[in-house]
């Protein structure tokens, strides 16, 4: 156990290695950063001074090797936009995202789990196969197209919920929160549901697939001929029995709905930051794109880590996979 | 579920097309009304897509035919609404007919393309790893692992942001397609990659490819002889339900503003520009473009969703 886990974290950190080496030849692929952070007044002296100080004129190896062990302090440098510090901008934009993705799986969940039970016991009914099919095109629609309809129905046409920015946020510490003001939550709403949609469909369809396999298991049958009512087999003896990947897809889904947020975060306008990295993708920002990249790419290596180590907790028989 | 005694043509059948038609894809597609129904779908949206220039009432790129008069028409049954414009017009006189047809003939194209170049990239490094093992297989499937280890949109954005950087500023325009080509493709491979290797292992100790090898015929014709045509079912559904992602992330990344330019404007892009317009009462603009990359991707989605369901007999 302990050389699977060892083997699993030697494996995340070389993950890690070349996103970091991808971030690095990102930097070095777009341009000279001085060309980007000097204006016409300076003159050349100037112009190598930023460069002797960025440490431009080491090698490639070295700045490499200076750009990890200074990421892994979290330190990314400063935003060549406004100069402030990286990794305090993104911080500043954090809670945002990890709000606005936490409250998404919230909904998924709620809604989606009902829905795949639903549709697996009643299956053939036509109330679950439009479901089904409306899954489909749950699963079609992108979310920038989702941000858009809801926008144009609850704001545009019926104007019931605000379309863009975060509300009033609260300070608790350096976590900034909406979910404590009234207009914090209205802000909230459109945005998560947006979010949660494809989640949703992704839950529904899981849920009904699982649901099928474990009603047709023999202790599903044994249970009904004890003459336990149905609705407690489906959900206290059947439901139970799916759980396991959909908590697991959940969970690992987390990573990627902080990456896609970026895409409802542009349409609704909300200052995370997936917004932040769009910014800086128009304005060539690299410092904070690499920030970004490696941010996200920990939290997903991470979870994927964590996922597979707590599976060999349970399972041995994973254990010596590879 | 499917019964050999309604089948047509149990005879030998000659020509590829009665083999086609006696075939259980061909049954099974008859007898599913959603499968007929967004296949013909699928049929009209690309015919009109292909044909844009004739059917089109307006050239939408060709500055001179926009008419700075007729902006912001609504569509012709709203109050206000004129022929031709069927769809009404933006904000710059562009007929929304006209630019519709014209994005989604980009956006397929784009589509078919990224599908096509992910294939040729994930199949060429699932059969080469699958082959030839060792060292090769270790580098290629790592870097699939990497890949994987990131979302699909943050590949395809860092990739088509590089890539635009590396080109000349007067090629950024004409060559934006071709960046976001590459940018999907380099996000959808791994895919490929892995179910091209997987089934390349299983191949490679049957008998008639170590016969072939007996034969002394060289790897590349074993490869693409021999093992590729084995592996291309479950490649076949995969690349159908690609080529949704691929129109989707294309529209994604031109809604965002790293896709397609407004000079050449995509579904993504149509949907970007509208969007600037939501609230001041010219739904048309965006509803529109939106309608049609969602019906487009639905159609795609529900046709791959069957040949899945057909192609894999665990399911029936």
């Amino acid at each position: 156990m302990l050389v699977f886990t060892i083997s699993r974290i030697a494996n995340a950190i070389m993950v890690m290695l070349a996103v970091a080496m991808l971030a690095f030849v990102i930097f070095r692929l777009a341009g000279d950063p001085v060309e980007l952070m000097v204006n016409e007044q300076m003159t050349q002296e100037d112009r190598d001074n930023i460069r002797e100080r960025l440490g431009l004129n080491d090698g490639t190896a070295t700045q490499f090797v200076r750009f990890v062990t200074n990421a892994a302090r979290g330190d990314f440098g400063i935003s060549y936009r406004n100069g402030q510090d990286v990794l305090t901008l993104i911080g500043e934009r954090f809670p945002a995202t990890l709000e606005l993705v936490l409250v998404a799986t919230l909904i998924s969940l709620v809604v989606g789990l009902p829905l795949g039970v639903l549709t697996a016991i009643k299956r053939g009914r036509w109330y679950t196969e439009s479901l089904q099919f409306l899954s489909i095109i749950g699963v079609s629609l992108p979310s920038f197209v989702v941000g858009i309809l809801l926008i144009l129905v609850f704001s545009v046409v019926l104007g019931i919920a605000p379309s863009f920015g975060r509300g009033e946020v609260i300070q608790i510490g350096w976590w900034s929160t909406g979910l404590l003001t009234p207009s914090g939550r209205a802000a909230l709403i459109l945005p998560a549901v947006a979010l949660s949609l494809y989640q949703i469909t992704l839950i529904m369809r899981l849920v009904r697939a699982e649901m099928l396999e474990v009603l047709r298991s023999d202790f599903v049958k044994f249970a009904r001929a004890r003459g336990i009512p149905r609705w407690r087999i489906y959900f206290r003896h059947a439901l139970r029995n799916c759980l396991m990947p959909v908590v697991t897809m959940t969970a690992m889904n987390v990573g990627s709905l902080i990456a896609f947020a970026l895409i409802t975060e542009t349409v609704f306008q909300w200052p995370g930051m997936g917004m932040l990295f769009i910014q800086a993708v128009t304005f060539l920002d690299i410092p904070v794109m690499a920030a970004y990249l490696c941010i996200i790419s920990f939290i997903f290596v991470a979870l994927n880590t964590l996922v597979d180590i707590t599976y060999a907790v349970i399972d041995p028989r994973l254990r010596n996979a590879r | 579920m499917t019964s050999d005694t309604s089948k047509p043509g149990a005879a030998q059948p000659t020509t590829m097309l009665q083999r086609a038609r006696g075939s259980d894809v061909w049954w099974s597609f008859t007898h599913s009304k959603s499968a007929m129904i967004a296949a013909t779908v699928l049929a009209v949206l690309i015919l009109t897509a292909v044909f844009a220039p004739l059917i089109a009432p307006q050239n939408p790129y060709d500055a001179a035919q926009l008419d700075m008069w007729k902006a912001e028409l609504p569509p012709v049954w709203q109050e206000g609404g004129e022929w031709p414009y069927l769809l009404g017009t933006d904000t710059q006189g562009r007929d929304m007919l006209s630019a519709i047809l014209y994005g989604t003939r980009i956006s397929i194209v784009i589509g078919l393309a990224s599908v096509a170049l992910s294939l040729l990239i994930g199949m060429t490094a699932g059969l080469v790893a699958g082959f030839f093992g060792g060292m090769i297989e270790n580098v290629l499937m790592r870097i699939g692992d990497i890949t994987l280890s990131m979302p699909t949109i943050l590949i395809a954005i860092l990739v088509s942001t590089v890539v635009r950087q590396l080109l000349p500023s007067e090629l950024r325009e004409i060559g934006a397609s071709a960046v976001l080509i590459l940018a999907i493709s380099l996000s959808a491979w791994v895919q490929y990659a892995r179910t091209v290797r997987a089934q390349t292992i299983v191949e490679r100790n049957k008998e008639y490819v170590q016969a072939a090898r007996l034969l002394k015929v060289p790897a590349r014709r074993i490869l693409a002889y021999h093992i590729l045509p084995n592996t291309l079912t479950p490649v076949l559904v995969a690349a159908t339900l690609n080529f949704g992602m691929a129109i989707l992330t294309e529209a994604t990344l031109s809604f965002l503003g790293i896709g397609m330019p407004p000079g050449q404007p995509s579904l993504g892009t149509l949907i970007r520009i509208g969007n600037q317009f939501l609230f001041s009462g010219s739904w048309w603009i965006v509803l529109f473009p939106v309608i049609q990359l969602c019906l487009l991707v639905v159609v795609v989605n529900i046709l791959g969703d069957w040949l899945r369901d057909v192609l894999n007999p665990k399911l029936r």
